[in-house]
């Protein structure tokens, strides 16, 4: 048996999730279950970020332990009926304190939440923070080592109007910024949520345009009018999972090859890219997929031969192209 | 039922020793101890129960479970006693207002990555153990996300976390070449969307800022924890800006096509009409190469006028851009 390492708990089960922090999970999931006596099983394992097999596991298991091995020693679970009872769990009903990484991420979320320009919540986070900090004790002193600054060129009153129209549904009429044709476009949208990420803030809603959900970069909205009409969303509008950032390929999209010298390899890290191929000497061939080869083109300019499109031809046709053209401004100085 | 898994077994002994030390409430000893979890008594000999047993009790402390050991030595033997206080174990009793568990519900979801996000879920349901309120956290309309795509901010994280020492391979900004750095870790922030890294660099003796996404390969510890101090004063926000901000803004002078270059007519001092379909725009600018970059991603729709190096900056990145694909100049 491999001894596991530094504990890392995690929101749900995985076949390999360690005896530590299968442990750290039970004991936050038992107060909880203690103090919902009764739930529905599949209740329980939603509200618990876990699959209903991995919970009945979990049930199993705890049965079998307690603080000796007589019967009313032992912990009670009873969920044959699929609801879910614990009893003679005294001993740990109440939840172990918040551990270093713990206290560290949900202390640094609510700084990052502080950081947010013109925040109407701020002194409910400040609330929060102060308690949050008085039971975490010298735990939460080391919290200071992580630390975000979410300060960015941001419109402060773009930034409020277009939470205010997410929050009463109210649809909007943006004038949006499209880079990749540098033009100016008009979109009826319905707003879903205010997004920062990666030092940026976006509008997520639905777009009546492209009839589907879409991100608007805020620094790119031209103008912003709140209008009368409903706003909200169709059902089934689904936000976007952002945990592989903020852009989303399609299938339908076009598959593009790219060479990319070492100093562009960060654009590994800010798109999706569906294949990474090392060739050596600090090159690195990529595919990723874009609706948009405009922007494309403006991405292989910046970089000024760091990046070259080997396919589609027409595409490293259209680079070259853009780039003699542009050279042509230059041509008389 | 298939026979439990060897971490199944192992959760169990925690477990049941995690439960025997909380409701005792005098200390026990290991003998005692090994009697009454199961798990323990199947140890083959004394030894390999020693062992298993020295290693639970670190694996908990890890946790952060606050087990004791007291001395019960008397005038004719020596013993250590084990104990849990549950006054050391639980968490506080805290009543959170239903403004301060909406925030706290979307501080809990800022983190998109997996180690992180997991540990903030977790920490919020023992925050809400006792609170069986549906929550009311997605009125609030807006969502900061922090994004860690750096292979190296879990471990550096855990450095500055716990004050260790590390070392690491660091690329220079514009080649593959690295060095090796030995730097006691201050902080780690997130500053205009990308990770840094603050603290004391043992070989140059002097406090340096490091970009997490130039620290190549594995991150290296060595010491114990708590080995250094943070300096008091220590800002990492005016130090990482500093770093990253250099220089006064200069002007450019740009001739911009009409109807083309929105973001650089957005943020002009200055907006000329030329007459002949063509602006003359003033925009300040810090960085020749990161203003280079945008002005070429506009092609043939901004030509610098002025000055002469952005000119020339310009013109090289277009220069090969037609190069490596193919093009004649």
């Amino acid at each position: 048996m491999t001894p596991s390492r530094a504990p890392r708990p995690s929101a749900g089960a995985s076949a390999s999730e360690s005896a530590l922090s299968r442990l750290s999970r039970l004991l936050t999931m038992v107060p909880w279950l203690v103090n919902r006596q009764g739930i529905d099983l599949e209740d329980a394992a939603a509200g618990l970020g876990i699959t209903v097999e991995q919970l009945e596991a979990d049930l199993n298991l705890l049965f079998v332990c307690g603080y000796g091995q007589m019967p009313d020693e032992l912990i009670d679970a009873d969920w044959e009926g699929g609801q879910v009872y614990l009893r003679n769990a005294d001993t740990i009903a109440r939840p172990l304190r918040l551990g270093l990484d713990e206290a560290v991420a949900l202390t640094v979320g609510l700084r990052a939440l502080l950081a947010v320009p013109g925040l109407g919540e701020r002194d409910a986070v400040e609330r929060a923070l102060a308690k949050l900090e008085a039971a975490t004790g010298a735990v939460g002193a080391a919290t200071s080592s992580l630390d975000v600054d979410l300060s960015s060129d941001v419109d402060e009153g773009l930034l409020s109007r277009a939470r205010a129209a997410a929050e009463q549904h109210r649809r909007v009429q943006l004038t949006y910024h499209v880079p990749g044709r540098d033009e100016s476009t008009q979109r009826a949208v319905d707003p879903l949520r205010v997004i920062t990420m990666d030092g940026r803030w976006y509008l997520e809603g639905w777009c009546h345009r492209a009839e589907g959900m879409r991100m608007f970069r805020l620094d790119r909205v031209e103008a912003f009018e709140v209008t009368d009409e409903d706003g909200t969303l169709p059902p089934d509008a689904r936000p976007r999972d952002l945990g592989q950032g903020i852009f989303q390929p399609d299938d339908a999209d076009e598959l593009v090859t790219l060479v990319l010298e070492r100093p562009a390899r960060w654009i590994i890290d800010y798109y999706p890219v569906e294949a990474v191929r090392d060739l050596g000497g600090g090159r690195t061939e990529i595919d990723l997929r874009t609706a948009d080869t405009g922007w494309l083109v403006r991405l292989v300019l910046r970089q000024g031969g760091q990046v070259t499109v080997t396919t589609p031809a027409r595409l490293a046709q259209a680079v070259r192209d853009a780039a003699e053209a542009a050279l042509e401004g230059y041509a008389a100085g | 039922m298939s026979a439990p898994s060897a971490p199944a077994i192992k959760t169990e002994r925690l477990l049941n020793l995690v439960l025997v030390l909380l409701s005792t409430r005098r200390p026990l000893t290991k003998a005692q101890i090994r009697k009454v979890v199961p798990q323990y008594a199947s140890a083959p000999n004394d030894e390999a129960f020693d062992r298993t047993f020295e290693r639970d009790k670190d694996e908990l402390r890890e946790l952060g479970i606050p087990l004791a050991t007291e001395d019960l030595s008397d005038g004719w033997s020596e013993e250590q006693g084990y104990r849990i206080d549950q006054r050391e174990y639980a968490l506080p009793d805290l009543t959170f207002e239903r403004d301060e568990l909406a925030v706290l519900g979307l501080a809990s979801r800022a983190w998109t990555q997996a180690s992180l996000g997991g540990a903030a879920a977790q920490a919020l349901r023992k925050l809400r153990a006792a609170d069986v309120e549906p929550d009311e956290e997605s009125l609030i309309g807006l969502e900061p996300r922090l994004r860690t795509v750096e292979p190296s901010f879990e471990a550096l994280k855990d450095a500055a976390l716990r004050r260790v020492q590390v070392s690491f391979d660091y690329r220079r900004p514009d080649s593959d070449e690295t060095m090796t750095r030995r730097v006691q870790p201050w902080r780690v922030l997130l500053w205009h969307g990308r990770w840094y890294l603050t603290g004391h660099d043992l070989d140059r003796d002097a406090p340096r800022v490091f970009r997490l996404s130039r620290v190549a390969g594995k991150v290296r510890t060595s010491g114990k924890p708590g080995a250094y101090d943070v300096p008091a004063d220590h800002d990492p926000h005016l130090m990482v800006s500093r770093s990253a901000r250099p220089a006064e803004p200069h002007p450019a002078d740009l001739r911009v096509r009409e109807g083309r270059g929105h973001l650089l007519r957005r943020r002009a001092g200055t907006i000329e009409d030329l007459g002949d379909g063509w602006s003359r725009v003033r925009v300040d600018f810090v960085d020749v190469e990161e203003m280079a970059a945008e002005i070429a991603s506009f092609a043939a729709d901004v030509v610098v006028e002025s000055p002469t190096e952005l000119r020339d900056a310009v013109r090289d990145r277009l220069t090969a851009a037609a190069h490596a694909h193919g093009g004649a100049r």
